[in-house]
Order: C-alpha cells, then sequence, then structure tokens
C-alpha cells in the first residue's frame, strides 16, 4: 500500500515538473493573415449539407487462447482446466453528417468464439460429456457528436449467446467536454439481462424409472438425460428443452474524468459502481466437503463490486510513449485486488512501434472460498472456484503496431495492423498464453 | 479496507487539485493526439480483458463490459 502512495505522490511531482514545459503564449494576433484567397460574396458557409451514410472503417479481430491449470470448479477445485480458445469478431463503423453536422456513428459488432474444455467433460461423472462449445455476440451501438461542442450521446445493445448462458444487455451513453476541450466527464449506464442454464452435474439427476407414459428422455449438455414432456426433441448435443433457467441481472453505472495535463501527459480516472443479483454460482460447479461428500456450490445472490482505477500516459521525448493503469477493486462478497499495467511503446519509426507491457494483480479470497475436501456441510456458502481463491498473477509479452500512410504491406484500405503476444500465470498453478490480431481497414 | 479506499480516493484527488493544468490549442496537441497516448484499451486487447475476467475476481474501471457472458469453462 506504501507503494501506492508513493506512486500517487510521485506522478503529482512528474506532473508538477511538467506542468509549464509548453507555457509559451501564444503571440496575440491583431492583423488579419496574408492570404492569397478571396471569399467568393454571398457564399454561405453555414448551409446545411447532409450527408450519406458511408462505412468508415471496419475492424477485425483473431485470438487464440491456450490455458492450463488443475484447480476446475467442476470438479471441486482440483482437476483439469486446459482450454483451447479461437475468438474472432468484426465491427463495423458506419458514419454520416445529421442535423447541424453533428457526427452520427453507428457501429455494428459481431463476434464469434470455438472453445475446447477439459473440464466440461467431467460434468457428467464418467467424463465422457461435451468438450467443446460456441459462443456468438452481436452487438450494436449508435453514437452522436455535437460538431460545435464535442459532446456525445448513444446508445448500445448486446447478446451473448452459449449452450448453457444467454446474456442480452443495454447501455446508454454520454460525455460532456470542459470549454477549453482539454478535459471529458462521460457517464456509461449498462444493465445485463442473464440466463443460466441449469444443467447440474450427473449424480444429482435423479432418473424417474419407469418413465410416465406419453414421456421421453433426452440427453442434456452434461451427457446425461432428464424427463422430457411428451412430443419435445433432443438435438445432437442433447437438447436444453425442458432444462430450466434461473436469471442473473448485473447493473454497471460508471464514470470517468480525462484531463489533458500537458502536452505531454494526460490521464483518465474510471469509477464504476456494479450490482449484481439473482443465480451468481454456476450449477455445475461441485463443492467436496470434508466429510468426502459432494455438492453444488452456493453463492449469495446478491453482490455489489466497486472498481476504481486510473490511466496515466506520459509522452517521454520523441519516441517513447509510457502507458500506465491501476485499479483498486473491492467487492461486499469479501475481495480486494489490485492491478497494476505498465506499457512502454517505442516508436522505431512513426509508423512502427513495439510495445512490451507487464501486468500485476493480486487478489484476496472471497469469504465463501475454500479448496477441495475443506468445507463444511454447515457453511452457509460454499465454493472451490479458484477465481475466489487469494491469488497473484503477471502477464507480459509484446505488442506491434503498424500504420504507415500508405497502408499496411502497401495496401491502402489496411490503414492498421496490431499483433499482440502474452503469456499468463497464476500463484495457483493456472498458466496461459494468448495471441491476438487485429486489423483495421479503411 | 475502507480506510486504504479513502486514502487511494484522498491522493487521486489531491494529484488532480494539485496539478497545474496548461490549456492546450489544437495545433498543440500532436503528441497528445497520437494514437499510442489514447486513455483506454487497444483494440487487439479486447479478448486478453475478456479471459482475464474469466479468471480474476475482480473486473471493471476500465472502460469496458462489466457483464454478461459466462467464460464457465
Amino acid at each position: 500500500m506504501r507503494k501506492v502512495y508513493l506512486s500517487i505522490i510521485g506522478f503529482s511531482i512528474l506532473c508538477r515538473l511538467n506542468a509549464y514545459a509548453q507555457q509559451t503564449q501564444d503571440t496575440s494576433i491583431t492583423k488579419t493573415a496574408v492570404s492569397l484567397y478571396k471569399p467568393v460574396g454571398g457564399q454561405d458557409s453555414t448551409s446545411y449539407h447532409p450527408k450519406r451514410l458511408r462505412l468508415d472503417e471496419v475492424n477485425l479481430i483473431s485470438s487464440y487462447y491456450t490455458q492450463t491449470g488443475d484447480h476446475s470448479a467442476i470438479t471441486g477445485g482440483n482437476g483439469t482446466q486446459n482450454v483451447i480458445d479461437l475468438s474472432n469478431g468484426i465491427d463495423l463503423h458506419f458514419v454520416w453528417l445529421g442535423q447541424n453536422n453533428n457526427k452520427n456513428t453507428l457501429t455494428t459488432g459481431f463476434g464469434i468464439d470455438y472453445h475446447t474444455s477439459a473440464s466440461s467433460a467431467f460434468v457428467t461423472t464418467t467424463g465422457l460429456g461435451k468438450k467443446d462449445g460456441t459462443r456468438i455476440y452481436p452487438s450494436l451501438d449508435w453514437t452522436v457528436e455535437n460538431a460545435k461542442s464535442g459532446n456525445t450521446f448513444g446508445v448500445g445493445v448486446y447478446y451473448s449467446g452459449e449452450y448453457n448462458y444467454k446474456s442480452k444487455g443495454a447501455d446508454l451513453h454520454f460525455s460532456i467536454k470542459t470549454a477549453d476541450k482539454n478535459g471529458e466527464f462521460g457517464v456509461k449506464l449498462q444493465g445485463y439481462f442473464d440466463q443460466v442454464t441449469l444443467i447440474y452435474p450427473s449424480e444429482f439427476i435423479a432418473a424417474i424409472t419407469p418413465p410416465p407414459a406419453g414421456a421421453v428422455y433426452v440427453t442434456t449438455a452434461s451427457g446425461n438425460t432428464v424427463l422430457e414432456s411428451a412430443g419435445g426433441s433432443a438435438d445432437g448435443h442433447g437438447s436444453r428443452i425442458g432444462l430450466a433457467s434461473s436469471p442473473r441481472n448485473t447493473y454497471t453505472g460508471s464514470l470517468s474524468y480525462s484531463q489533458i495535463i500537458n502536452s505531454r501527459l494526460q490521464v483518465v480516472f474510471l469509477a464504476d459502481g456494479v450490482a449484481q443479483n439473482g443465480y451468481l454460482g454456476l450449477p455445475y460447479h461441485r463443492v467436496y466437503f470434508n466429510n468426502g461428500r459432494d455438492t453444488i456450490e452456493k453463492l449469495p445472490s446478491s453482490r455489489f463490486k466497486i472498481p476504481l482505477g486510473f490511466r496515466v500516459n506520459y509522452f517521454l521525448g520523441d519516441d517513447i510513449i509510457l502507458r500506465s493503469y491501476y485499479r483498486y477493486y473491492h467487492d461486499n462478497w469479501g475481495i480486494n485486488s489490485n492491478t497494476a499495467n505498465l506499457e512502454v511503446a517505442y516508436k522505431v519509426s512513426p509508423f512502427f512501434s513495439i510495445s512490451p507491457f507487464y501486468r500485476y494483480y493480486a487478489q484476496s479470497a472471497a469469504r465463501y472460498f475454500a479448496p477441495y475436501g475443506v468445507h463444511s456441510p454447515d457453511d452457509e456458502y460454499y465454493t472451490s472456484n479458484y477465481e475466489y481463491a487469494k491469488f497473484q498473477s503477471s502477464f507480459y509479452g509484446i505488442g506491434l503496431r503498424v500504420a504507415p500512410p500508405n497502408g499496411v504491406f502497401g495496401w491502402q484500405n489496411l490503414h492498421e495492423l496490431e499483433l499482440r503476444y502474452g503469456h499468463y500465470s497464476q500463484t495457483v498453478g493456472l498458466v496461459s498464453d494468448v495471441i491476438s490480431l487485429s486489423l483495421g481497414f479503411k | 479496507m475502507i480506510k486504504q479506499f479513502a486514502k487511494i480516493l484522498v491522493c487521486l484527488l489531491l494529484t488532480a487539485s494539485i496539478t497545474s493544468c496548461v490549456h492546450l490549442k489544437e495545433y498543440q496537441k500532436n503528441r497528445i493526439n497520437d494514437s499510442e497516448m489514447v486513455l483506454s484499451n487497444r483494440k487487439v486487447e479486447k479478448n486478453e480483458l475478456n479471459f482475464q475476467s474469466y479468471e480474476e475476481a475482480a473486473s471493471g474501471a476500465n472502460a469496458g463490459k462489466t457483464g454478461g457472458g459466462c467464460g464457465c469453462n
């Protein structure tokens, strides 16, 4: 904690030293600048010129992620966590000028992930359950920017769907610039309305024998069978028809304030308040008690989170940009965490930069967490999901960014390419690697 | 813990208040407007942040999503 205070005080001194770096006053201009341009008489420069909708930018992002570990929550905190995930997303940015030349931006996004997860197979005790899955997540956002003030207002909607989880979300956001346009205050209100499909570990599903007349059994995603009403049908993986779901709602209020300190330094402060209610565990996460018996994890039905953070970006000399981030997090399940990130972007040329980065993260355990075989049956709440354990993690790697004026590889439309690799490790044994590629087209 | 939180908040407010901000005109913002100086996550970080939010209890305060999607592998 002392390091945090010293860092903040150091940052204050840095700001102070650089506050006058560009202090030279503009010469007051009283004469009209010499120009060969002669305005055409009667020309109305304020007339309304509506601009048509056009596709301004397309972004493609792909990632390949691998993970290993031995603390899967599906097997009670003791079992393989091996995961492979391939993510692909596309964003289309449409722009047009509306009334008063206000800039309208419509962003449509679509993403699809495919993953294999070794632990998923153990939802059923045989280890023969479904190991892979697909998630799709379309989104839509409309933002309008006032041509004079630079203030913005927008709304967005999201959807995320995978075999055992559905999420619908919406947000409203706006930002207001300060009079000198060197500061900006932002507000974002988000709501997510999720449904958790209640797929239980196979040992907790009671078979009904013999089945009632007219009823059929269908295979669930867990590889087990559940009773379905007459007329139901099952797909190739086992149907979710007939399986109940439980709601999970998330409401977030986000505040931000960004400020240009001087010509080399800018900062943004970020504060969120997140309230969740509903079914906050997962129905196929097992907990093994100290008496050898197992059950399903049980967590409170509400949670409140307060993350607070700031970013500081500093242009050092002519070639180096320091990008830093810090976050403090607290929630009412007893978790406190600190996250610090530093990235040093070195500009090899104005259009090519290399950015090594390091991120440190530390969290305390939730009061409901205990490892395999430690919880007592008398506990009110219990989980062996290592997401709620005490641990530290390190994430380091390197990024490349290429954005030449004549396009990447001479292709004019491809204006930006970013490639980034990172290696992540937790002190509780989870290790992962991720490589991502982003392409920007105009 | 609330005391620690309050101290950090006070430090941040102190930092903001004691720092003199220079008024920059648009033509003086060539470094501030550099694409590497953007005060947000890089586009290429989008999926990384998802993976971290699945494996860690903390999330938010990074101008990104704070809900939606299971990540329950």
